[in-house]
């Protein structure tokens, strides 16, 4: 370990704990969710977490943690999160958007695709799919 | 309390490893196209908390711009990925 990290007090290195143990349980449980939840439309969720909290949480600690480390004012994990913060909406619609019409592509082949064929995902999934292709035609 | 928080920095490598981990499980046995660029764009994301999570580590700033980069490069080749699985083609 580092020598400088002796230096820090504790009204420092209390909140960089909580924020970084809160951090890491967050991206734990949102790897967990993609792992086990049943459903691709469930399973988006999964790492929405790990996106916002889980890495919100850690960019937090080390922007505290840096400033007190070298007494001054670091905060340019501002601009990732900025960044995170701009980018994770596009990137889900986007997922999102291309699970749709994968999945309207293959119904209309007459195939049901690999994720909705366990049963409980029609509801999951509940437009008809008739209706919508001719909608969007 | 500096061991406790180098022990809490401890813990947020391992369970980011951890989460990456998961992550290529799904890569590698996802029933879709789209499960694989979910759990890809998830990698990207723990990659860019590992990097961070590293420059708490070694107290050391450069691992800021390592972060931002991986950072940046996940969302355009998240977003390729799925241009491509939507349209056929990434430029059109």
């Amino acid at each position: 370990m580092t020598p400088e990290l002796d230096t820090l007090p504790v009204w420092v290195s209390l909140p960089v704990t909580l924020l970084l143990l809160l951090g890491s349980a967050i991206v734990l449980i949102g790897a967990l969710g993609l792992v086990k939840l049943p459903h691709f439309f469930q399973r988006i969720h999964g790492p929405a977490i790990t996106i916002t909290l889980g890495t919100g949480a850690i960019l937090v600690a080390s922007m505290i943690y840096f400033s007190a480390l070298q007494s001054r004012l670091v905060i340019h994990e501002v601009l990732i999160t900025a960044f995170i913060m701009l980018t994770a909406p596009v990137v889900a619609m986007l997922i999102m958007r291309t699970a749709v019409y994968r999945d309207l592509r293959a119904r209309e082949r007459g195939k049901t695709p690999p994720a909705v064929k366990d049963g409980e995902a029609s509801e999951v999934y509940p437009f008809s799919t008739k209706k919508s292709l001719s909608a969007k035609k | 309390m500096t061991a406790l928080l180098s022990l809490a920095i401890d813990i947020t490598l391992l369970s980011v490893i951890l989460a990456m981990l998961l992550c290529m499980i799904r890569l590698l046995l996802g029933p879709t196209a789209q499960d694989r660029v979910l759990a890809l764009d998830t990698l990207w994301m723990c990659a860019m908390l590992l990097a961070l999570a590293l420059g708490l580590r070694f107290a050391s700033i450069i691992y800021f711009e390592a972060a931002m980069l991986i950072a940046l490069t996940g969302f355009v080749s998240t977003v390729a990925l799925t241009k491509f699985l939507m349209r056929g083609e990434v430029i059109e």
